[in-house]
């Protein structure tokens, strides 16, 4: 499939293409909904309903903190923006937008549409770091969390990528390829996602008995196979949705291109899971459930990126090389570097969406696409992390992360909610606190 | 540790920039080895900081037991 560049401009959509999106969009929460179920389902069951509630707020705040200021931040590509001027070329850098949500009625179609988009894809990203911390974070906590990314972190680069941002112009101002290309959030969801993870995971610690003193690892497994298996059906529908409504607002990518970007998403996640399968089973001699889910997800997040680019085959190669990479990942950040990650998704979200970058550009036609998409994940790396990491440490020294050990030792449904998720069941107590 | 490895990833950014910057877009084998380095750099912090996370873990532990 020949990519379609993206235009510094919205083009009008047809009448067709804006139903067509719109449906499409109305789809994409079941994403939400399954990652929702992924983070629960491998978190403790007595921190369940924790975990499932705390989903719904997070959500909520996300949308709340980015129609506030978020969306102001974001901007559309026919909104105005900052603009800095240095070596003769201007850096667009930061939204301008009207301030909540002011006239948004009134914009144009694709303006209005994007902005769905990110709304979804601001909610998506702040469940990221929520699953990482499971177990452990508080509820109000992770709502600070969610916060600071939909208002301050996050539009900065959704703002970069999809609203004629400087990532958005390298190819305009610097001759590298159609610029930095995110058609459906690889980087702004995925990437920037498992960073706020990373930094959370980091400040918060892990869980209590996770890393003995001069032990391995102790295994923490999810406690709901059922749940983490459902989740990654659901968020295949999501992910659909996600990839075609992306490569429609995005890339321009014409109505009779959308079934091919459908198929690739389809290809890359039924890859990835194959491949993990058959990794789990050569190295445990059974195939892991929730390292083939944790597959799965990071063959949905890989295809965020290269969907609208590539072809069916190349996308069923990009989902085994990430199915075989991500098992790999999350056994090395667990064990070398003593990363407590209980969703994996530091290794799905953040490597998947990686890999996925660097294969949409490698694969491009267009000359100088791969060095967008480096300098796209240099400014990911370098000013996302340090960026993500002194905001939440700032908010932990105001609302810790963390709740105490009580709130561990008795689970964080009881602790936060009063009452257990599953409270007809006898809940096993837990070795590590004998 | 962990801080300054963070404090090396933006400096690894704003070498990837520079590339751009520096060299216009007929010298692409500079530009690239430029954006290259300044992964690379980015690499190098982020090794430094999970390092420092690796020690502080290590210390906290520690602290733990003689509790």
């Amino acid at each position: 499939m020949t990519p379609a560049l993206p235009a510094l401009l919205p083009l009008p959509l047809s009448d067709a293409a804006f139903v067509l999106v719109l449906g499409l969009l109305l789809l994409a929460p079941l994403a939400l909904a399954g990652v929702a179920l992924l983070n629960t389902g491998l978190g403790r069951s007595r921190s369940a309903a924790q975990s499932l509630l705390g989903s719904l707020a997070i959500v909520a705040v996300a949308a709340i903190a980015f129609a506030l200021l978020g969306a102001t931040f974001a901007g559309t590509a026919d909104s105005p923006s900052h603009t800095l001027h240095i070596a003769g070329t201007s850096w667009n850098w930061l939204g301008a937008g009207p301030f909540f949500l002011a006239g948004l009625g009134k914009a144009s179609a694709p303006s209005q549409l994007g902005l769905l988009f990110e709304f979804l894809a601001v909610a998506l990203a702040a469940l990221i770091p929520w699953g990482s911390g499971a177990d452990r974070l508080r509820l109000t906590a992770g709502c600070a969390v969610a916060a600071v990314l939909a208002a301050l972190v996050f539009p900065l680069f959704a703002h970069w990528t999809w609203a004629n941002g400087w990532l958005a112009q390298l190819g305009l101002n610097f001759s590298l390829g159609s610029g930095f290309l995110d058609p459906a959030g690889a980087a702004s969801i995925h990437v920037l996602g498992a960073l706020c993870a990373l930094a959370v995971v980091w400040i918060a610690g892990p869980r209590k008995g996770k890393f003995p003193q001069g032990g391995f690892a102790t295994a923490m497994p999810g406690h709901n196979a059922v749940y983490i298996l459902f989740g990654c059906l659901l968020a295949l529908a999501g992910w659909l949705a996600f990839n075609v409504a992306g490569a429609v607002l995005w890339m321009h990518a014409p109505l009779a291109a959308l079934p091919v970007a459908a198929v690739n998403t389809l290809l890359s996640a039924s890859g990835a899971v194959a491949a993990t399968f058959a990794v789990t089973r050569i190295r445990f001699g059974k195939p892991d459930a929730s390292l083939c889910a944790n597959g799965w997800l990071s063959g949905l997040v890989a295809s965020s990126a290269t969907a609208a680019l590539v072809t069916p085959l190349q996308s069923l190669m990009i989902g085994l090389i990430a199915g075989v990479l991500t098992p790999l990942l999350v056994e090395v950040l667990e064990l070398a570097v003593s990363i407590d990650d209980p969703s994996g998704a530091i290794a799905v979200h953040g490597a998947g969406g990686l890999w996925g970058l660097i294969a949409a550009g490698a694969l491009a036609p267009q000359s100088g696409q791969f060095l967008a998409q480096l300098v796209g994940i240099a400014a990911l790396l370098g000013l996302g992390l340090p960026l993500v990491y002194l905001l939440f440490w700032l908010v932990n020294r105001w609302l810790p992360l963390r709740a105490d050990q009580d709130g561990e030792r008795i689970g964080m449904d009881l602790h936060e909610l009063g009452g257990g998720a599953y409270p007809e069941f006898v809940i096993h107590r837990d070795d590590s606190y004998r | 540790m962990k801080y300054a490895g963070l404090l090396v990833l933006p400096a690894g950014f704003f070498l990837a920039l520079a590339a751009l910057v520096l060299f216009p877009a007929n010298s692409a084998g500079a530009r690239a080895g430029f954006v290259l380095c300044g992964l690379a750099v980015e690499a190098v912090g982020l090794v430094v900081a999970a390092r420092g996370h690796l020690e502080a873990q290590s210390h906290k532990a520690h602290g733990d037991d003689r509790a």
